[in-house]
C-alpha cells in the first residue's frame, strides 16, 4: 500500500505539491467551522512538505523530472520541470506553511475578525498554492500566472491587517500597485522573448537562446525588462519600497511566511532566468549583473541594516533586515560562480528558518502585549523567557555567529568571494554582518536588561505558538552543526543551474509521457 | 426608483435573455466564440442590473450572500475536480483524453465541464464584487449633500 502511494507520488509528485493546496482552498470556504478549514489547510500543506521532500532526494544526484501537464507533450504543452534547485525551494515554501499553520491558528485570533478565518486560510493556501507553483512550473507564462495567484493573495492577506491597525490597507495598495508593475514588466519581457524565439517553454527558451546573436537588441530589452520586474518582487535594492510596510502591517503569520518565502521564490525566478534561459556567456548580462546588481546588492546590505538599527517598530526592524539579507542572496548570484550560487541557496534556507523564528517570536510577543513596539519587549526576558531565548538564537543567526545555520550561508558566501579572488567583498559581507550586532543587541538590551512593566505577570506564549518557534530555532542551531546535507544539496542547485543540465535533454519524463 | 418607469419594464424585460444569452456564450465556447470567463460575466450582468434597478434587497433575496462564496469555491473546485478524475483514470493531471472510453468525446466533454468550473467561479466573483460595493453602508448619506 505505502509502496504503491510512493510510486503514485514520484509520478505525480511535481503536480500534487501544487494541485493538493489548490483543491484545499476551496474546501477550506466550503467547510463550515474554522478549525475544519484549519485542518485541511495544514494537512494540504503537511502533504506538499512530503511531496517536496520526495522531489528532494529524487533530484539530489542531478536527475531533472518532466511532467507534460493535461498529456500535452512539451514544449508545446506545460511542462512541470523540477531539478535541485526548484526541489529546495518548494521545499522550503512547504516546509515554511507546515510549521507557521499551528501558530496561525492561535495568532489570527487577535489579529483577524472571526467570520473570516475560513476565508483567511483560503487566501493563505491560494498564496501558498502561487509561490510553490512558480518554484515548480517549467513554463515561462505559468510562472508570470502563478507568481499573479501568489501576488494577487498576498495582497489581501496584507490587507487582513486592517482589522489591527488600518495602515495596513495602504500597505497593501503600495504592494499592489509596485508588484502589478513588476508583474508587467515581467510579462513585457516574456512578450519580447516569445517574439524572437517562438516558444515559452523555459527549457526549451534556453536552447533556443543560445542560437540566438548576442547582440539581437530584443533579447537585450527582454533581460532588462525580465530583471527589472522580478526585482521589484525580490525588493531589490531601489525597488525595495513596499516591503517595510507590507510586513510592517501584515499579520505575523504572514509577515513570517512573506519573509520566509515570497522573496526566496522571486530570487529563485531571477537565478532560473540569469542562469539557464538567458546564456551568461552574454556581455550585457554578465556586465547586468556585475556592474548594477552586485553594487546594488552591496548597497542593501549595509543601508538596509543601518536603517534596521534606528526603528522603534520591531516588525520593521525585522522588514528592513530583510532587506539586508536578500542583497547577500543577490551577491552570491552576481559572483556567477558555483560556490556564489552554493552560498545563494544556503542562504534562502538560512534566511528563512531564521527570519521565520524570529518573527514568529515577535508575534508571540505581540500576542501578549498588544503591540510590536521596543516598550512591548522592555523586560519580556523574565515574563517570556522561551520565546525571548528565541529572539536570541534567532539574532545570533542572522548576525551569522557559528553554530547556526546563517554561520553557514555567510562562511560560504565569503569562501566564494575569496574564490572569485574578491576579497573586499568578504570583508564587505563581514564588516555589513557588524551592523546586524547592533540591531540584535539593542533587541537583547531590551528583552534581558529593561525593566518590564510595573505588576505584569508572567505569562509565556501559548503553547501552540510556541512549538513552531521552537521547531525553527532548534532547525536553526542543528542545521548549524551539522550542514553538510543542506550544503551539499545547495551544491546540486547552483551547479545544475550552471551546467546547463535544467535545459539539456534527457530529463526523467515522469506520469504519463506527453503526445 | 419608483419614478423610472421606463428602466423598470426594459429591465424585467431584458433579464432573462441576457440570463439565456449567457448560457449561450457558456456552452457554445467551445465550437465558437465564448467560454466561460465571458459567460460568467454576463450572466452575473443579468442580476447586477437586476440589482442596480429594483435596490439590493429584493436582489439579496432571489441570491442571498451565502450562496457567493459557495458557488465561488463550487466553480473551481469541479474545475480542479477534472484534474483528480484524470488522474484515477491513469493518465496526467487535466488529461480529457482518459475521462471518457473514446478520447475525443473526452476532450469534447472535459473542456466543457471546465469551462462551466470558470463560468460559475468568475460568476460568484462579479457577484462578490458587487454585493461588496454595494453592499457597503454609504459613509455620505443622501441628505447629508
Amino acid at each position: 500500500m505505502i509502496e504503491a502511494i510512493t510510486t503514485f507520488t514520484a509520478q505525480h509528485g511535481p503536480l500534487l505539491a501544487i494541485a493538493v493546496p489548490l483543491i484545499a482552498s476551496p474546501l477550506a470556504i466550503l467547510m463550515v467551522n474554522r478549525v475544519a478549514a484549519f485542518i485541511v489547510t495544514w494537512l494540504s500543506a503537511v502533504t506538499s512538505f512530503g511531496l517536496a521532500a520526495q522531489m528532494v532526494t529524487i533530484t539530489a544526484d542531478g536527475t531533472v523530472l518532466s511532467y507534460a501537464i493535461g498529456g500535452w507533450a512539451p514544449p508545446i504543452g506545460i511542462e512541470y520541470r523540477v531539478d535541485a534547485a526548484n526541489a529546495l525551494v518548494v521545499l522550503i515554501v512547504s516546509m515554511m506553511a507546515t510549521v507557521l499553520l499551528p501558530y496561525m491558528r492561535t495568532s489570527i485570533e487577535q489579529e483577524v475578525a472571526e467570520r473570516q478565518h475560513t476565508l483567511f486560510y483560503a487566501c493563505f493556501l491560494l498564496c501558498f498554492t502561487g509561490l510553490m507553483g512558480v518554484a515548480v512550473t517549467g513554463d515561462a507564462f505559468n510562472v508570470f500566472v502563478f507568481l499573479e495567484i501568489s501576488s494577487l493573495s498576498t495582497y489581501a492577506l496584507v490587507a487582513m491587517g486592517a482589522a489591527k491597525d488600518k495602515r495596513a490597507l495602504s500597505a497593501a495598495y503600495d504592494y499592489l500597485v509596485l508588484g502589478t508593475l513588476g508583474a508587467t514588466f515581467f510579462v513585457i519581457g516574456l512578450g519580447m522573448i516569445y517574439m524572437v524565439t517562438g516558444t515559452l517553454n523555459l527549457a526549451d527558451l534556453g536552447r533556443r537562446l543560445a542560437e540566438v546573436d548576442a547582440e539581437n537588441r530584443t533579447v537585450r530589452t527582454a533581460y532588462g525588462f525580465i530583471v527589472v520586474g522580478l526585482g521589484l518582487k525580490i525588493a531589490m535594492y531601489p525597488m525595495h519600497r513596499w516591503l517595510p510596510g507590507a510586513y510592517t502591517f501584515a499579520p505575523t503569520t504572514i509577515s513570517a511566511f512573506l519573509a520566509s518565502t515570497a522573496t526566496k521564490v522571486a530570487i529563485y525566478v531571477l537565478a532560473r532566468f540569469v542562469f539557464s534561459v538567458f546564456q551568461i556567456d552574454y556581455p550585457f548580462e554578465r556586465d547586468t549583473l556585475q556592474f548594477v546588481v552586485l553594487p546594488l546588492a552591496l548597497l542593501a546590505m549595509f543601508t538596509a541594516s543601518f536603517v534596521a538599527v534606528f526603528q522603534q517598530n520591531v516588525k520593521r526592524l525585522l522588514a528592513y533586515s530583510s532587506l539586508g539579507q536578500i542583497g547577500y542572496m543577490l551577491l552570491g548570484l552576481t559572483l556567477l560562480t558555483a560556490t556564489g550560487l552554493t552560498a545563494t541557496f544556503t542562504h534562502l534556507f538560512a534566511h528563512a528558518l531564521t527570519k521565520g523564528a524570529l518573527f514568529l517570536a515577535v508575534g508571540a510577543i505581540i500576542y501578549r502585549t498588544g503591540g510590536p513596539m521596543m516598550h512591548n519587549l522592555a523586560g519580556q526576558a523574565r515574563l517570556m523567557p522561551w520565546t525571548s531565548a528565541a529572539i536570541v538564537v534567532g539574532g545570533l543567526s542572522l548576525i551569522g555567529i557559528p553554530g547556526t545555520v546563517g554561520f553557514v550561508s555567510k562562511w560560504v558566501l565569503i569562501q566564494a568571494a575569496f574564490e572569485a579572488d574578491l576579497w573586499p567583498i568578504a570583508a564587505a559581507i563581514v564588516a555589513s554582518s557588524l551592523i546586524a550586532v547592533v540591531y540584535v543587541w539593542r533587541l537583547v538590551e531590551v528583552l534581558y536588561l529593561q525593566p518590564a512593566r510595573e505588576g505584569a505577570a508572567k505569562r509565556e506564549a501559548p503553547l501552540t505558538m510556541l512549538i513552531p518557534i521552537w521547531v525553527l530555532v532548534v532547525a536553526i542551531v542543528w542545521t548549524g552543526f551539522d550542514a553538510d546535507g543542506l550544503v551539499s544539496v545547495a551544491r546540486t542547485a547552483g551547479e545544475s543551474l550552471l551546467d546547463g543540465g535544467f535545459v539539456a535533454d534527457g530529463a526523467r519524463i515522469i506520469g504519463v509521457p506527453g503526445r | 426608483m419608483d419614478h423610472h418607469l421606463i428602466l423598470r419594464v426594459v429591465t424585467r424585460l431584458l433579464v432573462a435573455p441576457i440570463l439565456l444569452f449567457g448560457l449561450y456564450v457558456q456552452f457554445h465556447g467551445d465550437f465558437g466564440p465564448g467560454g466561460g470567463f465571458q459567460a460568467g460575466v454576463i450572466f452575473a450582468v443579468a442580476l447586477i442590473l437586476y440589482g442596480i434597478v429594483f435596490g439590493l434587497s429584493r436582489l439579496r433575496s432571489i441570491f442571498p450572500d451565502r450562496w457567493v462564496m459557495r458557488l465561488l469555491a463550487f466553480g473551481l473546485l469541479l474545475y480542479a475536480g477534472v484534474g483528480v478524475v484524470s488522474l484515477i483514470q491513469g493518465g496526467n493531471y487535466l488529461d480529457y483524453n482518459v475521462l471518457l472510453p473514446s478520447a475525443k468525446a473526452g476532450q469534447h466533454y472535459g473542456i466543457i465541464v471546465i469551462e462551466l468550473g470558470v463560468g460559475i467561479t468568475v460568476f460568484g466573483v462579479m457577484m462578490a464584487i458587487y454585493y461588496g460595493f454595494a453592499g457597503r453602508p454609504p459613509s455620505i448619506e443622501d441628505t447629508d449633500w
